[in-house]
């Protein structure tokens, strides 16, 4: 496979805050913190509360650290809070709201300013200009457009850099297919599982996305997905795959990013204050210790969020990135503390196992665990149509050699159903990856 | 010689075998032979047909994942000892037999046994050499 492409080194949009020394970063860090914990205090009921109990007197904040004296913000708070409990703005300020449904209980309300819009627009900018997207690109826009920020805030971004943007949105495959191919799209913004199905779709049109179309990078988010699918992805379509983070909460994609060395990814400190906790305990985690992300925003102006709790598994990536920006990274997304299973008394994430069966061959991209009981693992699996060959020994080695590996990364011995290619539902959106029929 | 085989890759799945079986009927594709390898979580069911290539393509619309292989089909004696004979003249030359199936025809007096050699071309050269009758494909279809 090809190197990745290594963006010039002068490729920044906003060149001074991106290479903003570690001092003047935790000075404008503190000053946007306090300017934000003083209205949030002023303004939101709901942190006056919080702050008057954990005794913080938000015109008397001394250092970061002052915030962990506070409790989290966590999903449950802002369904409470629905629809507009957490608004730090009057009402007329409010230029946009997103919501998420989530699969349980009440939904959560996001509400933008203008300059809140703004302001993810310029990461997503920065982010764009990063990967070496810009005027001349064509970017197609297969994320969900409407309640979900994801698609909406790229395509703001994508139209600040210059490149010309088609909202395709999710879905529609033949029409996606059409669309890359009149208009020589050179990057696509889309999920990783469903980068997974275009790529089928379009081998059995008899097309190389690496020889017929025009693509040059991916932007994939929305779902945690391991190394070994990015590779697979790079192999397939013959492009770079750039890892993006966000979350609605936050404004949307953008919230970090990766940069041309594909090694972790920048998450802009100047407008996010980053921790890392143990989700168990909620103890402050030092830099490179697994955890789960914790995001204080520090510019928002309609619904500031303090210490927010993501559900997001990650880790601090230290050490200086070869590409200059001077913002911490986060390593990809290991999985989201809601996803991780226990079987067997073993802590699992799912993306573990996807990152064991991408690495097989003779498996195909879908695959699915199935949880029965507290000690039985069933992972159904696709096989690639390629692999049968009507020798039943061959399917049985397949099956051999996944139970082995998975037993020897995630040490517990799953059972493995070998399912036809397109058994499993196809995912257009995000992928459901976990069965638990386990009652309680 | 050759006789084509279609497998079809079967997931433990309620009403899939009857599935791949229905499709067939109802293209109206006579099965001469069948045989159903399986494990506790798939299996793969071997079919005979006069078209293969028809079968082939009706089991795929169907989407079933479907290859075709060569096999051999021997015609031997409907009497103890038959299949011992056919299974020692490729041991003693060396071939090794992947699986093997057996249907009686009509008149009841022979046997059909289907064979899957590892290679097929050698396991033809042994069968003639030992002067074992190789039914054709149409003599297999007709029967
Ligand atoms: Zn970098």
């Amino acid at each position: 496979m090809k190197a990745p492409e290594i963006i010039r080194p002068d490729s920044y949009w906003q060149k001074q805050d991106e290479i903003i020394g570690k001092e003047a970063l935790a000075t404008l860090q503190l000053e946007h913190l306090t300017k934000s914990l003083r209205r949030v205090y002023s303004n939101v009921p709901f942190y006056h509360t919080r702050f008057d109990e954990a005794g913080l007197d938000p015109e008397n904040i001394k250092s970061l650290e002052d915030i962990r004296r506070l409790s989290f913000t966590t999903s449950d708070d802002l369904r409470a809070n629905y629809p507009f409990g957490l608004l730090a703005v009057s009402k007329d300020e409010v230029v946009r709201v997103h919501t998420s449904s989530g699969t349980t209980g009440r939904a959560k309300a996001i509400c933008f300013s203008k300059n809140d819009i703004e302001c993810s627009a310029t990461l997503i900018a920065r982010c764009l200009v990063m990967t070496g997207t810009g005027k001349g690109d064509i970017l197609q826009n297969m994320m969900t457009y409407g309640l979900f920020t994801g698609a909406l805030i790229m395509h703001y971004g994508a139209e600040k850099v210059g490149a010309l943007v088609i909202p395709a949105g999710p879905g529609n495959t033949e029409r996606q297919i059409q669309l890359m191919r009149d208009f020589g799209t050179t990057v696509i913004h889309i999920t990783p599982s469903y980068s997974l199905y275009l790529a089928s779709a379009l081998q059995q049109k008899g097309i190389d996305p690496r020889k017929d179309l025009n693509l040059r990078r991916a932007y994939l988010g929305a779902e945690p997905y391991s190394e070994e699918t990015r590779k697979k992805i790079e192999a397939i379509y013959g492009i770079d795959v750039y890892n993006s983070y966000g979350l609605t909460e936050m404004s949307g994609p953008g919230v970090a990013f990766e940069c041309g060395y594909k090694n972790g990814m920048h998450l802009w400190e100047d407008h996010f204050f980053a921790e890392i906790i143990d989700p168990e305990t909620g103890e402050v985690l030092e830099d490179g210790q697994e955890g789960e992300l914790v995001l204080t925003s520090l510019r928002r102006e309609a619904m500031p969020l303090i210490r927010y709790r993501t559900r997001d598994i990650t880790k601090i990536i230290t050490g200086v990135c070869e590409c200059g920006r001077t913002h911490r990274r986060i390593s990809r997304i290991l999985g989201r503390s809601d996803d991780m299973f226990v079987v067997k008394g073993v802590n699992v994430f799912p993306q573990q196992i996807e990152q064991v069966l991408m690495g097989i061959k003779g498996v195909a991209q879908n695959y699915q665990i199935l949880l029965e009981s507290y000690d039985h693992l069933t992972i159904r699996v696709e096989i690639a149509k390629e692999l049968f060959d009507g020798n039943i020994e061959h399917l049985l080695q397949l099956q051999t050699e996944i139970t082995d590996k998975v037993r020897a990364d995630i040490l517990v011995k799953p059972k493995i159903e070998l399912l036809e290619p397109g058994a499993l539902p196809v995912s257009e959106g995000k992928a459901k990856r976990v069965i638990d029929n386990r009652t309680m | 010689m050759k006789l084509k085989q279609i497998s079809v890759f079967l997931e433990n799945r309620k009403g899939r075998l009857w599935e791949a079986l229905d499709a067939l009927a109802n293209a109206k594709i006579n099965i001469r032979a069948l045989s159903i390898a399986d494990t506790s979580e798939f299996g793969i069911l071997r079919l005979i047909v006069p078209d293969p290539d028809m079968a082939k393509k009706v089991l795929e619309k169907g989407n079933f994942t479907v290859k075709e292989n060569n096999v051999v089909a021997v015609e031997v004696a409907d009497k103890p000892g038959g299949l011992a004979e056919v299974l020692k003249v490729l041991s003693d030359a060396d071939i090794n037999v992947e699986y093997l199936y057996a249907f009686v025809e009509k008149s009841g007096e022979k046997a059909v046994v289907v064979l899957r050699t590892e290679n097929t071309d050698a396991g033809i050269k042994a069968l003639k050499t030992a002067g074992i009758a190789i039914l054709l494909a149409e003599q297999v279809y007709a029967l």
